[in-house]
């Protein structure tokens, strides 16, 4: 069976506080449900991987084909948990190695 | 080859200082290299000089940009003679097909935008699009509509825009992505801006070129257009000789 590819993102959230990593990702879902819908969403393979509380940076991993719909929702998000944010890519990685010493 | 990122479309009042520099500091922050804040009735030397200190001061290159909407085509003749020479990107707000056609064929203009929502009021179609390609007018899309609409009326302006995109780039016509916020916490950086593209049909580079590329080649040749040396395009002077 052919191995699945996956990408790593380094996610920096912009707003006040700090939402818990569950309200996060439920924005993120929401973002990539209201763009692509329910079943385009469910074939993302998104997932919460790591979260440093100190600098609000999320890494969450997603499936390497559909990286740009992921990339596309993710600049989409403008509030979590009622509250306005942004969300910023600050790196992109095959792997998680990888990924930490890009950030 | 490293890209320079360029959003030429910040909306924000320069009179309101604390929110202007904060929203200056956060573009460099995001790793632009130039930003623009147009101008719309007349442009004040002071704020510019001002603005550009601003800039300066976070690494910062300030590009003095006038947009208009004008009413019929006198208007938007008598906008062009006054400020060309002044600024550095001229764009026209188009909510009227007449506008859209004459701002397309006049080769003063930079960037055409289309601000309506309306699928009516867009007039970005085969006709715009050939004449914005003879005369190199690149089309302006805010991003900041498809950040702050919801259901419906962002399907619409998706729908309308990935048309437009479709058209631009069968008839070669540049595509310029500004985020058009006026708030910061709607600013996006470069790469994400570009992300947002896709939505509307771009591919990666074609994305990366619209907040790159593009948006700098246009204040380039405007820069060099309005410096003293250039003569016609293609013609600029070296050094001048000595009356005998």
């Amino acid at each position: 069976m052919k191995r699945v590819k996956r990408r790593y993102l380094a996610l920096q959230l912009e707003c006040e506080g700090l939402p818990s990593e569950r309200e996060f990702v439920d924005a993120l879902w929401a973002s990539v449900t209201k763009l692509y819908g329910e079943v385009g969403a469910s074939s993302t393979g998104l997932s919460l991987i790591n979260l440093d509380a100190e600098r609000k940076v999320y890494v969450v991993k997603c499936l390497l084909a559909v990286l740009p719909e992921v990339r596309a929702s993710v600049a989409c998000v403008t509030s979590v948990a009622g509250a306005a944010a942004s969300v910023n890519v600050l790196a992109v990685s095959g792997t998680l190695k990888a990924l930490y010493s890009n950030i | 080859m490293k890209r320079y990122f360029a959003d030429l479309h910040l909306r924000i009042n320069p009179k309101e200082t604390q929110i202007t520099q904060q929203i200056i500091a956060k573009a460099a922050r995001y790793g632009y290299s130039q930003i623009s804040i147009p101008f719309t009735s007349q442009i004040d030397d002071a704020q510019i000089s001002s603005l550009r200190a601003a800039c300066v001061q976070v690494g910062l290159d300030f590009v003095v940009r006038a947009d208009f909407k004008p009413r019929n085509q006198e208007d938007l003749m008598r906008f062009l003679r006054k400020f060309r020479r002044k600024a550095e990107i001229i764009c026209i707000v188009c909510d009227d097909k007449e506008i859209a056609r004459s701002a397309a064929k006049d080769h003063r203009v930079d960037l055409i935008n289309f601000p309506s929502l309306d699928y009516h009021k867009r007039f970005f179609d085969r006709a715009e699009a050939e004449l914005s390609f003879r005369n190199q007018t690149a089309l302006e899309i805010d991003v900041k509509s498809l950040l702050v609409l919801e259901g419906p009326p962002r399907v619409r302006l998706l729908s309308s825009l990935r048309r437009e995109v479709a058209l631009a780039k069968e008839f070669h016509v540049p595509i310029v992505l500004s985020s058009g916020v006026s708030e910061e916490r709607l600013m996006r950086m470069p790469r994400d801006l570009a992300s947002i593209a896709y939505l509307l049909g771009l591919g990666e580079s074609e994305a990366l070129d619209a907040v790159s590329t593009n948006p700098t080649r246009i204040v380039a040749t405007n820069r060099e257009k309005l410096s003293q040396r250039f003569v016609a395009p293609g013609i600029t002077i070296i050094r001048e000789g000595k009356a005998d």
